[in-house]
């Protein structure tokens, strides 16, 4: 069964550098208008954790979605 | 994987690093490389001097102590020996470290002390508007260097090999589960360990020298890393221009500085018991 | 019964025993003349009874050294000369904006820059003051004599735990370098003061939360008190507030209130000669044994001469040398520099204040005191 993932984001820490849109390997991630993060796709993260790994704001957290 | 945020001080987020910088996620790095070696928080020190590197222990939630510009070395020094049971550590930069504190990183780790240093490289003296730095490559545009830099930098892994480094190791901040790795390596080494990692200043570095968005950065990192293991079946002329990455020093044959300062004080204790003092 | 001993000591000797009293149980020092004999001695000492000593790569490293190692809790003790004391300036700022309690000896020598390394001079008394930028307090003690090293040496060890405060020992080549007589008392008799530590639990305790004497509370390292320390201007929980007017504005004031309300506790210095007097000779350091000798001579004379000798010549005891001066018809200030603390005594008094001054690396003789008081 395919596993769902939900993204966990610190609106507040975000500084919008692109870091994780950049490694994101599902483009799940974009910048939005206000600069910050923002989650466009969330059905198509399959968990890699680059996004949480490499953000230099500790703002995105990722969580397995348990059913 | 360990909760990064057991270890940060989140009242002090957002932290004042600019968008993009590296430090944050070579600051996570650490803190899952503390978590790995499982050292306890009360027990452990982090030791900074001036800079953007100084920043590293107002977030992280160990005793901490942000001292002079190139200094922290030296305050580590006399903290460590006389506290020798915790756990010390010291964030720095190129400039606060191979700079201004240069004499105390050759002697520290000629010392061996036990001491797990990690030197943010980010290439530029980034708090104070882009000076640049002993470690900003030749050449490169600075706000002191308008047209281009005239000194050639250091290599500060070879430096510290040469003054009798113990551990030394080298990683980038798009090599992070590498970097995390090395510094793990680093705390477990006993006697002075010293991990250089090459990171992103896109504020005052990457934008003057038309280096793209911090993402592009890191790419570039990862274009001119060679690993050790890559390195050796790589000839002269393919290696150059790279920055080779991965541990680069671990040897044993020397004890920490502790450990041979107590050896003495045996032999003062045995010379003076026999004087009849 | 007493316990004390009677030694032939150098200055510089006293000194070492007095910081091994006092608990100093970790020295850094870099080797410089005509200090060295504090350095030789605490790494002769200081492993013998549990303690750490460093020979750093340089002056300021070791003044990193002994901060550091007080921030972890212990006595801390580090020892130069004139150039050496210059390259120090930034630790004694650190350790004043921090409240990291350490000790630091200039045995003065000629200067300027390497000026006379092996002769006396008083050229540091407004170094030691404001030798590091900003607008930090300071405790400065002056020795005169072997035994005064001893004693002051334990006196500055206590104020500086007390108050929590780097606290400068001005020695010079003379004090430092003469042999005499010194009866040295029963260790378990001397007066010793630790830093106070906090009774709060660790998530109340903020490392710069003050007492009613401005003073704050240390708590134990490698406990549950993890918190920051930094040199910016910093809130009471130790980081940076480096923009913020008011924060700044209240800890500046405090650290040089902690001295204003230990200020009777700082404040030494000794009188010697009549009640009645029409000269005060005003002195420190070395100098005070030439004016010693040269105010006997004066008095047997039938020039009534006193004098006063200042023992803690920072925070500047104005009102005892206001008080003394008061009472003589003139002031004079002999000093081996050209004139450095005798505006300070000019502040002090509206009586009229003479200088002798040399700047030759030679000592002021009490001949040369006793001709200028016959003028005076």
């Amino acid at each position: 069964m395919k596993k769902e993932f939900r993204l966990l984001v610190q609106e507040a820490w975000c500084k919008g550098c692109g870091i994780c849109v950049g490694f994101c390997p599902q483009k799940v991630l974009g910048i939005a208008v206000n600069g910050k993060l923002s989650v466009n796709h969330p059905e198509l993260c399959i968990g890699c954790g680059q996004c949480q790994l490499r953000c230099p704001d500790f703002a995105i957290k990722v969580e397995e979605v348990k059913k | 994987m360990a909760n990064v945020m057991d270890y940060i001080r989140q009242d002090k987020l957002p932290h004042i690093w600019c968008a993009g910088c590296g430090d944050g996620t070579i600051a996570g790095a650490m803190i899952r490389a503390i978590d790995a070696c499982g050292l306890d928080k009360n027990n452990t020190a982090l030791i900074t001097g001036i800079g953007c590197s100084a920043r590293f222990n107002n977030i992280m939630d160990f005793h901490t102590f942000q001292t002079a510009h190139g200094r922290a070395l030296s305050y580590a020094t006399g903290f460590k020996m006389m506290k020798p049971e915790m756990d010390v550590l010291v964030a720095t930069g190129d400039g606060d470290g191979a700079g201004i504190g240069g004499n105390h990183l050759i002697h520290t780790a000629r010392r061996n002390i036990d001491i797990t240093v990690v030197m943010i490289n980010n290439q530029i003296y980034g708090m104070t508007g882009g000076q640049y730095s002993p470690m900003t490559p030749y050449p490169s545009l600075a706000s002191t260097a308008q047209y281009s830099t005239f000194e050639y930098p250091f290599d500060v892994c070879e430096l510290v090999k040469a003054s009798g480094a113990t551990y030394v190791a080298r990683s980038t901040t798009y090599h992070i589960n590498l970097t995390q790795k090395l510094i793990e390596n680093a705390i477990r080494h006993k006697g002075f360990s010293f991990v250089e990692v090459i990171s992103q200043c896109p504020t005052n570095f990457g934008k003057r020298n038309k280096m793209g968005s911090p993402y592009d950065m890191l790419m570039m990192q990862k274009e001119m890393a060679v690993t050790v293991q890559q390195a050796q079946s790589m000839s002269e002329e393919e290696l150059k221009g790279k920055v080779l990455i991965g541990e680069l020093v671990n040897r044993t044959d020397r004890k920490p500085f502790d450990e041979v300062y107590y050896e003495m004080v045996q032999k003062a204790l045995k010379k003076k018991g026999a004087e009849g003092r | 019964m007493s316990n004390s001993t009677v030694r032939f000591m150098q200055g510089n000797e006293a000194l070492v025993e007095g910081a091994i009293v006092a608990g100093a149980r970790f020295f850094a020092g870099y080797p410089i003349t005509p200090a060295s004999e504090i350095t030789e001695g605490m790494s002769a000492r200081l492993p013998l009874v549990g303690g750490v000593f460093l020979q750093m790569e340089d002056e300021i490293a070791s003044m990193g050294a002994a901060i550091g190692a007080s921030m972890a809790g212990g006595k801390c003790l580090t020892a130069t000369s004139g150039p050496g004391f210059s390259l120090k300036q930034e630790g004694i700022g650190i350790a004043s904006m921090m409240e990291i309690p350490v000790v630091i000896v200039d045995v003065m020598r000629g200067g300027p820059a390497s000026g006379m390394s092996t002769l006396p001079s008083q050229m540091d008394v407004m170094q030691a003051r404001w030798g590091c930028h900003g607008d930090h307090p300071i405790i400065v003690l002056s020795p005169a004599t072997v035994t005064e090293c001893y004693e002051l040496t334990i006196k500055a060890f206590n104020l500086s735990e007390l108050i929590r405060q780097p606290v400068i020992l001005l020695s010079d080549a003379i004090v430092g370098h003469l042999r005499e007589r010194i009866e040295l008392p029963d260790p378990s008799t001397v007066k010793i003061i630790n830093r106070k530590m906090t009774d709060k639990p660790p998530e109340e305790y903020a490392p710069f939360a003050a007492g009613e004497d401005a003073v704050p509370f240390f708590a134990e390292r490698g406990t549950a008190y993890r918190y920051h320390m930094c040199s910016n201007v910093h809130t009471e929980q130790g980081f940076p507030a480096d923009t913020n007017n008011e924060v700044a504005a209240k800890l500046i004031t405090r650290l040089h209130r902690k001295l204003e309300n230990y200020a009777d506790e700082i404040t030494c210095y000794q009188f010697f000669g009549p009640k009645d007097y029409d000269v005060l000779i005003v002195s420190y350091g070395c100098v005070t044994r030439a004016a010693k000798d040269a105010e006997k001579v004066l008095n047997e004379e039938g020039k009534a001469t006193a004098v006063l000798q200042l023992q803690s010549l920072w925070p500047f005891p104005r009102a005892i040398v206001a008080d003394y001066a008061a009472r003589a018809g003139k002031v004079l200030m002999p000093e081996i520099n050209l004139g450095q603390l005798i505006d300070q005594v000019r502040l002090a008094t509206d009586r009229p204040v003479e200088g002798l001054n040399r700047c030759d690396g030679a000592e002021i003789t009490p001949r040369q005191i006793i001709e200028k008081v016959r003028e005076m």
